[in-house]
């Protein structure tokens, strides 16, 4: 009979891989597929026009698809402006500005809005309520919203007293996407500092009181590192989120402004591709899942010595 | 003359580290609500009036409120409102009762590769929703899946669980799990320590998790949109709100979406209020504060 | 079989079926099958053109059809109706049996023989309908679906400021100076960068005769003459004010709360505004506008035409039902019915010609819509409508607002429909 230590320590070994197996499995089936297939899908070719119908397609056709977006080749020569292949480019570094842009804002503003909700003052709950309103209308909706208020005849224009162009300029509309995407986020991200910040001890900030630091110091040394896992997890994910933003500003400036498509992301670029043929909209998200991949994977990178040190803390 | 000043400023400075979180709470409150205020006020304007800009409802009226629920034309805006809550209510509990004990097994249970089924987990959470929604058709197509609740829930699994599991495994590396080892050591049987110890000691990170969850669920348009495959029984509201027409073909029925939407949010605000206060007490009565 | 080859077999199957495949002429096949068969229907169609009225139209026919009842399915707007509809049609899917299609998708559903011909023994009368409106429903001279409503780009003027309403370009810019003597905008359509651009666009270089593209659908005839003149038009306006500058913002919705609010005196929009513009609490214009032809360059211009048809899928299993479904909806009585409950333009000619309906003030437009759809132009009729609306609406939108010279931007429209057309 093995000792009773033994056993825990096998059982438990065992017991790792059962718990985190479904997880695994169910998203192997729901992204897995969908994967394989639009990777299929992406050396594949549309269909093209003979004696006025369209052929049925599907035979392979190498990597001319990719050569479409990433060289902008269209049939042999370059695209034209007007042509989707000719935005891939410049919708690339759109989505990588919208995700620069509004995950610091939406970092910066939700720490300070966690530091205020942590505060202990009358209203505390009814604040932590309010915060979670722009989050809880549905995007569809707040499109909508920010639609009808960045109009030229809209309250903001009304309000600042001004005659902003907003959708029209390549500039303003894109403030316009990212106000309304802050707006509409950053509760997520204070929502998740709060849940780690209001689990700090108050004897950490006393004692660091006693030591005479200031409130910015203790700050710096107590509430940011002991938020950081949290903080990370919300940078991760609000990085990919943004990297693949279509609704708002879908819905807010069409993708447009500037030269007309000055908010085009790469989301949208593919619901419009899908639109013109499937095989080039499999490529487009192949290498739009290859951005993210890439961006991720430096993230997670700066993010590992964080994570092994918390699970050592865990461990303990 | 220098003393009363400095004396003046000490005051001040102290009245102004007492009111400061006033402050904070006064602009957060703006930031967050203007829009929204905005939203309620066009959703009780006359439609006919709905460009005003009156920060009050010129010519409020009901009406708005009771076309977003009118059924005589075959909406079912109620019927959305409970399609919405089934989906993210299950796309939620499948969220945290799959990836909990995934966190869990993550955080404390000797495993090879963790990082590595870290990266795959966060990997699969990638892939952009527009690009799995073709194959998904055609899947759910073929197994007859089109227009039912579990092509709305299924789908759902695909960003909610790997958020779930991040989520938790940030909170689970964070929660002092001496606790549980000193009930053990203190003869408590691990069930014991698990309801009195360990459950309390989750429960906020389970419920801001639960949260997230639910709201990226309730939020989800894409893939509702198109798998929902124009069904009434089963679409959630954010696909119902973009449904609504105008008395007029290109007419946008502003009045009546802003109605809608505050309907959608105010519930789900309320909810989330109390049942927070009830995990705060939680929190306070257990050991962790 | 061997085991293996069962496998191969089966994955080569699964790989097609990943990529979307359908056997060749699968469409062609089934064009044949299912033309008696009667049954329940499924009716699908984009909420943004449909009201109520739509629905009560479709219970009176389920109450006198209880065994082949129709259920109705709506998408939000034709962008989405037509990404779930081509999801439907390469899964081969009978789910949909009569679709409503926006009048220019007609031909990429065609061309891909998604829709039933009405052809051999399966027909349709279209006698008593608008000649225009059955125009959009053919493809390479074969009927693919039946007209259900129309709508056309009509010119709303201020009467009171304006007695005669202006016939030709020149005409409408002559009048300008009263709007700028009153501070109001001279005129103004939809130029956000949306569809409604090109709908907008396309009847200036229209209006100037010329074109997009030619008949057969893919050769682009962009780079013309007349299509120079007909954008510059719009740019010319544009730059000298007589077209503010919030128009570049505006869609159909912004267009119309601008001349309600009295800030235009011309406005380019559909046939929905008219009675809005007469009713609404906020429009300061009641009984002060009228409508009249969008204007040309030496006489009346062409409208662009908007509206639906509807057709048959062609995998349908219930093709009898879902054709006399499609003579119901288009029969005089239900279009009357749809015009007067919801502002939806006929497509059938007697009912232009109603004298109680011309009678109807609500309806005070219907002689000007009338005369407007019987010289209306098509937008540009290709089966490859997505790429050729986004080369237009991209370049023209640079073209008005003066970053792109009109020489080079119908240039490059001329080379993105090109590339579209032949590359795939």
């Amino acid at each position: 009979m093995a000792k009773p230590s033994d056993t825990t320590a096998h059982r438990r070994s065992r017991l790792g891989p059962l718990l985190v197996s479904p997880s695994l499995v169910l998203l192997a089936a729901v992204i897995g597929y969908p994967v394989v297939a639009a990777l299929v899908t992406s050396f594949r070719a549309d269909p093209s026009l003979k004696d006025g119908f369209f052929t049925t397609g599907g035979e392979f056709s190498g990597v001319s698809n990719y050569l479409h977006w990433l060289v902008q080749s269209c049939g042999g020569t370059s695209c034209p402006a007007g042509t989707l292949g000719d935005q891939f480019w410049t919708s690339v570094l759109v989505t990588l500005f919208f995700t620069v842009v509004t995950v610091s804002l939406e970092v910066l503003i939700g720490l300070l809005m966690a530091v205020v909700m942590n505060q202990a003052f009358a209203g505390r709950g009814l604040l932590r309520a309010v915060v979670l309103v722009p989050w809880a209308i549905p995007t569809a909706v707040t499109a909508k919203l920010w639609f009808f208020m960045f109009a030229y005849d809209g309250i903001i224009n009304r309000a600042l007293g001004a005659h902003i162009l907003w959708t029209d300029g390549a500039w303003s509309s894109r403030v316009a996407v990212i106000i309304a995407d802050v707006w509409k986020t950053t509760p997520f991200v204070a929502l998740l500092l709060l849940a780690d910040m209001s689990g700090i001890p108050g004897g950490l900030y006393e004692a660091a009181r006693i030591d005479g630091a200031s409130a910015f110091q203790s700050f710096l040394r107590i509430t940011l590192p002991l938020v950081r896992p949290a903080l990370l997890v919300a940078v991760v994910f609000r990085v990919l989120d943004v990297l693949r933003i279509y609704d708002l500003p879908a819905i807010l400036t069409q993708g447009g402004g500037g030269d007309g498509h000055a908010t085009t992301t790469l989301s949208i670029l593919t619901v419009r591709q899908i639109q013109q043929g499937y095989g080039g909209a499999s490529a487009l998200s192949t290498l739009t899942f290859v951005l993210i991949f890439g961006v991720a994977l430096a993230l997670v990178r700066a993010f590992r010595v964080n994570l092994v040190q918390s699970e050592q803390h865990g461990m303990s | 003359m220098t003393t009363t000043g400095s004396k003046h400023a000490w005051k001040t400075r102290r009245r102004w580290l007492r009111l400061w979180p006033y402050a904070g709470a006064a602009v957060i409150v703006l930031w967050c609500l203007g829009p929204f205020y905005w939203m309620v006020v066009t959703a009780f304007r006359d439609v006919g009036h709905t460009f005003d800009a009156t920060p009050w409802p010129s010519h409020p009226t009901l009406d708005n409120f009771r076309a977003a629920f009118d059924t005589s034309g075959g909406d079912h805006f109620g019927r959305a409102l409970l399609n919405s809550m089934v989906i993210a209510c299950a796309t939620t509990a499948l969220a945290l009762l799959i990836g909990g004990p995934a966190a869990y097994a993550l955080v404390r249970l000797p495993m090879r590769a963790k990082p590595k089924v870290l990266a795959a987990i966060l990997c699969a959470s990638m892939f952009p929703g527009v690009a799995i929604l073709t194959p998904m058709f055609q899947l759910f197509t073929d197994i007859k899946w089109l227009g039912t609740y579990q092509a709305l829930i299924v789908p759902n699994i695909s960003f909610a669980l790997p958020l779930a599991i991040w989520i938790l495994t940030s909170f689970f590396a964070a929660m002092p799990w001496e606790l549980e080892k000193a009930a053990l050591a203190d003869g408590a049987t691990p069930a014991q320590a698990f309801r009195k110890i360990l459950l309390p000691l989750a429960a906020p990170g389970l419920f801001t998790t639960g949260i997230i969850v639910f709201f990226a669920a309730w939020d989800e348009y894409l893939l509702s949109s198109l798998l929902s495959n124009g069904n009434p029984d089963v679409a959630p509201v954010t696909v119902a709100i973009a449904n609504f027409a105008g008395s007029q073909p290109h007419q946008v029925p502003y009045t009546a979406i802003m109605a809608a939407g505050a309907v959608v949010t105010l519930p789900l605000v309320a909810a989330v209020l109390v049942f927070q206060r009830r995990i705060v007490t939680g929190l306070t009565a257990g050991a962790f504060k | 079989m061997s085991t293996r080859r069962t496998l191969s077999a089966a994955s080569a199957a699964l790989v097609l079926a990943a990529a979307g495949c359908a056997t060749p002429d699968s469409g062609l096949d089934a064009a044949g099958r299912h033309l008696d068969g009667r049954g329940p229907i499924t009716y699908v169609q984009a909420s943004d053109t449909a009201g109520v009225a739509t629905k009560q139209v479709i219970e009176t026919w389920n109450r006198r059809h209880p065994d082949q009842r129709v259920t109705l399915r709506q998408f939000s707007d034709v962008d989405e109706l037509h990404d779930n509809l081509v999801h439907h049609f390469k899964a081969e899917d009978a789910d949909y049996d009569v679709l409503g299609a926006d009048v220019v998708t007609i031909a990429e559903y065609a061309a891909h023989r998604w829709l039933q011909p009405f052809k051999g023994a399966y027909t349709l009368d279209t006698s008593a309908l608008l000649e225009q409106t059955v125009k959009t429903a053919r493809y390479q001279g074969t009927l693919y679906a039946a007209p259900f409503m129309t709508d056309a780009g009509l010119l709303y003027y201020r009467k009171d400021l304006v007695p005669r309403p202006p016939r030709t370009w020149q005409e409408l810019l002559g009048h300008c100076k009263i709007a700028r003597e009153r501070g109001m905008g001279c005129y103004a359509g939809q130029f956000a960068k949306y569809e409604g651009l090109t709908v907008n666009v396309a009847e200036a270089v229209a209006a100037a005769g010329g074109s997009f593209v030619k008949a057969d659908g893919t050769t682009p005839s962009a780079d013309t003459p007349a299509a120079r003149k007909g954008l510059s038009l719009l740019v010319d306006a544009y730059r000298s004010g007589d077209i503010p500058k919030e128009a570049i913002t505006y869609q159909e919705e912004e267009s119309r709360e601008a001349f309600e609010a009295g800030k235009l005196l011309f406005l380019r929009n559909w046939s929905y505004v008219y009675p809005l513009a007469s009713s609404d609490g906020g429009s300061v214009v009641k009984g002060k506008f009228g409508v009249a032809m969008l204007p040309g360059v030496s006489g009346p211009g062409r409208t662009a035409l908007g509206g639906q048809d509807n057709a048959v899928n062609v995998y349908s299993e219930h093709k009898a039902t879902a054709r006399d479904f499609l003579i119901y909806l288009q029969s005089p009585g239900v279009q009357r019915e749809l015009l007067i409950k919801q502002g939806q333009s006929p497509v059938v000619k007697s009912l232009y010609h109603d004298k109680k309906l011309l009678d109807d003030p609500a309806l005070g437009y219907l002689g000007a819509l009338e005369r407007s759809i019987a010289t209306a132009t098509e937008r540009p009729v290709t089966p490859f409508y997505p790429a050729v609306t986004q080369a237009i609406s991209q370049n023209a939108y640079a073209a008005i607002k003066g970053e792109k010279p009109v020489g080079k931007a119908l240039e490059d429209i001329q080379a993105a429909i090109l590339a579209a057309t032949s590359e795939q």
